[in-house]
């Protein structure tokens, strides 16, 4: 069975092809559409029953290789194409590929009538292809072919409507920032091949290879060199302090876009590296403290300028960033299966969120359209009280807020507590953890905060929209609204799948299914971390508090989020004219691009008129022109012994010939 | 002996005819079907000396020749075709733009 594993990746290819070549002739949408779906569908299902003979497996032999063929053998390197199936790489093609289907079908419903339907969907597989080589390529090259082809598709997506300026800005902006981080990436692999081969004369690539001999690397050293080069490919993937500000902008893409790619699944493909590698990561104590306060920073950043956007998807947007820094948090204290864990949950409620706000979307252009306004159909202050004309919608969106708030029983609340739970108790960094914890939380409470906030804006109080156009708003064809129940499910019940011991307990003894699902993979790093820390001891009390001390959190965050948007709407204007710098500062983003700008982007472009102006125009421009006039004016004199005329030339020629062998026959 | 001779005078005279011809004619094809009348007296006294010294090699250029001949015909009469379409004519007079 695993000898077909192939088959995952390849059904998505094969949509590719069909849509991409032929999509311009099929133009039938449904057609076009089913094709795109049932490939992921297809590919779906295969992981679902490579999963099922995984789980057959004792625990200690789920870990395959399936060779393809060999790829590159050039020397000592050798890359094959070749898959890896272990706990980690299927949980995560599971992931990718039932939320790709839902996002699939949905896009059918929601890309209606948009021109490039089928190109579209050609992306779109030609993505989940991409990604699903990311997460099951068995060695750093092919991983890296799926890691650059998911930057690609993310391109081609964010600029899909081209002809708009912004969004092929933005596409460029992400592509231009994955690229510093691919640099990282690369610089990773060559130094890690590099080092490996001289030193210990191990030459590999591949992750189990590299797993099995992570006894050769030392603590610190160049393991940190190695690993913090990958946390730069990491930081760019999945947008993270100093490379986030590309995610916000990819908003520009249609928003199944956003959904699939730039929140459930590719922005994610950081985490996973770093649980791929955590044998690696985890010999480094300097690079787990830069992956767990960057990810802490990042989860705390993004989440005040949440606070105060009025786009719904940029809002949902500087939410992602900040989810993904609570990832990162969790895999820089050690905590890889609640990192794995956040991630799948985050999939499914955000996803959802997104495909909500899509709906929301596609329902105020539709009435917007109607009374020929201009306003913003995405702005939030042209919202409110839509609970009422969508009520499936409002259920939905509201089942992924309370999960993404942290409230009991959701899906975030189980993957979120036990990060912050991990952040606290687990000894790896000593005395900055309880730093760690402190940020962790800040970013729950203001998480609760604004996504409570675009709730009440969007869905409660009184319709801003423009009078007249409130009559053709409505609830989205079953096409949408399907996925989004489906979606609303997993993210309600999807965090019981990982219950904390603490709580599996006092329900009698459920256990934790993913962590010991997820045990193996972390099995180096684990206990590489339990052989070199002081494994403190803390009591069930202290637990408990934690636990209770998030759930007041995001309790608060509500609190004051229904006091500002329900109870006394005016005070959120009052407090904005009380700090207009705190409140233009967080309005703007921090100025973060308009830094960003400053100090790269304009002496980049200074750099470029002065090399094109000045030694482009000038200096080579100049001395191949120099040389075609020198040629001319040679030319111009020389003419003058031309008569033009061809006999002219054939009779010297031949006079020529004459002259020549003559001299050689009598001399 | 005699043979060899024979072949090299047939072969000298074919050449002088086709470089008069070159030399004299003005219409652009006769010309053209001259030079292939030089290169072909050359041929045979490539054949000739190939044959009289019992080595292959004359004959294998021969073939080169050949090759590169009608590679020419293609490009020069297609060259022609261009000419006539802008001059009316195929006179090698009126190719003359080189002149000052």
């Amino acid at each position: 069975m695993f000898d077909n594993v192939w088959l995952i990746p390849l059904f998505p290819l094969i949509g590719f092809l069909i849509n991409g070549l032929l999509g311009k002739k099929i133009k039938n949408e449904t057609i076009i559409g089913t094709i795109g779906s049932v490939a992921v569908f297809a590919s779906f299902i295969t992981a679902v029953m490579i999963f099922m003979n995984l789980i057959g497996l004792p625990a200690n032999e789920r870990s395959v290789n399936v060779k393809i063929f060999s790829w590159i053998s050039a020397g000592n390197f050798n890359a094959d194409i070749a898959f890896l199936i272990d706990p980690l790489s299927c949980l995560m093609m599971l992931v990718v590929t039932g939320i790709s289907t839902v996002i699939h079908i949905y896009s059918i419903g929601y890309m209606h009538g948009e021109e490039g339907f089928y190109r579209f969907f050609a992306y779109l597989n030609l993505f989940v292809f991409s990604m699903l080589l990311l997460v099951s390529g068995n060695n750093l090259l092919l991983m890296f072919v799926g890691w650059e082809g998911v930057g690609l598709c993310s391109y081609l997506l964010i600029g899909y409507y081209f002809h708009k300026k912004s969004a092929s800005d933005a596409g460029k902006k992400a592509f231009v920032m994955n690229r510093v981080g691919d640099f990282g990436f690369l610089l990773g692999t060559f130094t890690l091949f590099w080092w490996l081969g001289q030193t210990h004369d191990v030459w590999t690539i591949q992750f189990t290879e590299l797993a099995k001999n992570a006894d050769l690397f030392p603590t610190g050293g160049i393991v940190t060199i190695i690993t913090l080069c990958f946390f730069l490919g990491a930081t760019g993937k999945s947008a993270q302090i100093p490379l986030y500000t590309w995610l916000p902008d990819a908003m520009e893409g249609p928003t199944p876009v956003s959904a699939l790619i730039h929140a459930a699944t590719m922005v994610t493909a950081g985490v996973y590296m770093i649980g791929r590698m955590s044998f690696l990561f985890i010999r480094s104590p300097e690079t787990m403290l830069t992956v767990a306060v960057v990810g802490a920073c990042t989860a705390l950043f993004a989440a005040t300028i949440g606070t105060a956007q009025n786009d719904i998807k940029r809002v949902l947007a500087y939410s992602t960033v900040s989810q993904l820094g609570y990832m990162f948090l969790a895999m820089g204290v050690g905590a890889f299966t609640a990192g794995i864990f956040h991630l799948m949950t985050h999939a499914f409620f955000k996803a959802c969120l997104f495909l909500g706000s899509g709906a929301v979307i596609h329902s105020m252009h539709h009435a917007l359209h109607h009374v020929h306004s201009h306003d913003d159909a995405q702005d939030m202050r042209n919202m409110g009280g839509l609970k009422k004309f969508m009520p499936l919608t409002y259920l939905t969106f509201l089942t992924a807020t309370i999960a993404i708030a942290g409230i009991p029983g959701f899906s975030g609340f189980f993957s979120k507590d036990e990060i912050l739970w991990q952040a606290f108790a687990n000894p790896l960094h000593g005395s900055m953890n309880t730093v760690l914890w402190a940020f962790g939380a800040c970013a729950a409470l203001l998480t609760a905060f604004y996504m409570f906030r675009l709730v009440f804006m969007t869905f409660h109080g009184t319709c801003r929209i423009k009078a007249g156009a409130e009559k053709h708003l409505h609830e989205s064809p079953m096409v949408i609204v399907v996925p989004l129940l489906i979606l609303a499910f997993f993210a309600a019940v999807g965090g019981y799948f990982g219950v904390p011991k603490l709580i599996g307990d006092l329900f009698g003894g459920i256990p934790n299914y993913l962590e010991h699902f997820l045990s193996p993979v972390f099995a180096n790093a684990e206990a590489y971390m339990h052989a070199h820390t002081h494994h403190a001891h803390h009591s069930h009390a202290l637990e408990w508090g934690l636990m209770g001390t998030s759930v007041v959190i995001a309790v608060v965050g509500i609190s004051v989020a229904y006091m500002l948007y329900m109870v006394n709407p005016d005070i959120p204007k009052k407090f904005t004219s009380a700090f207009p710098v705190l409140h233009r500062a967080v309005y703007n983003k921090w100025y973060v691009d308009e830094i960003y700008d400053f100090v790269f982007v304009n002496p980049c472009k200074a750099l470029g008129r002065l090399l094109w102006k000045g030694f482009d125009v000038l200096v080579v421009d100049g001395i191949v022109n120099g040389v075609a006039t020198v040629v001319m004016a040679f030319g111009g004199v020389i003419r003058y012994f031309q008569t033009g005329q061809i006999y002219n030339y054939a009779w010297t020629m031949a006079f020529g010939v004459v002259v020549i062998v003559g001299y050689y026959l009598f001399k | 002996m005699d043979n060899l001779n024979s072949y090299l005078i047939l072969s000298a005279v074919l050449f002088s005819i086709g470089t008069i011809g070159v030399l004299t004619r003005k219409n652009a094809i006769v010309v053209f079907m001259c030079i292939e009348l030089m290169l072909n007296a050359v041929n045979l006294t490539f054949v000739a000396f190939s044959r009289h010294l019992g080595n292959l090699d004359g004959q294998i250029f021969v073939f080169f020749i050949m090759t590169v001949a009608a590679a020419e015909a293609a490009v020069g009469l297609a060259m022609f075709i261009a000419f006539f379409n802008n001059r009316e004519s195929i006179d090698i007079d009126d190719a003359n733009i080189m002149k000052w």
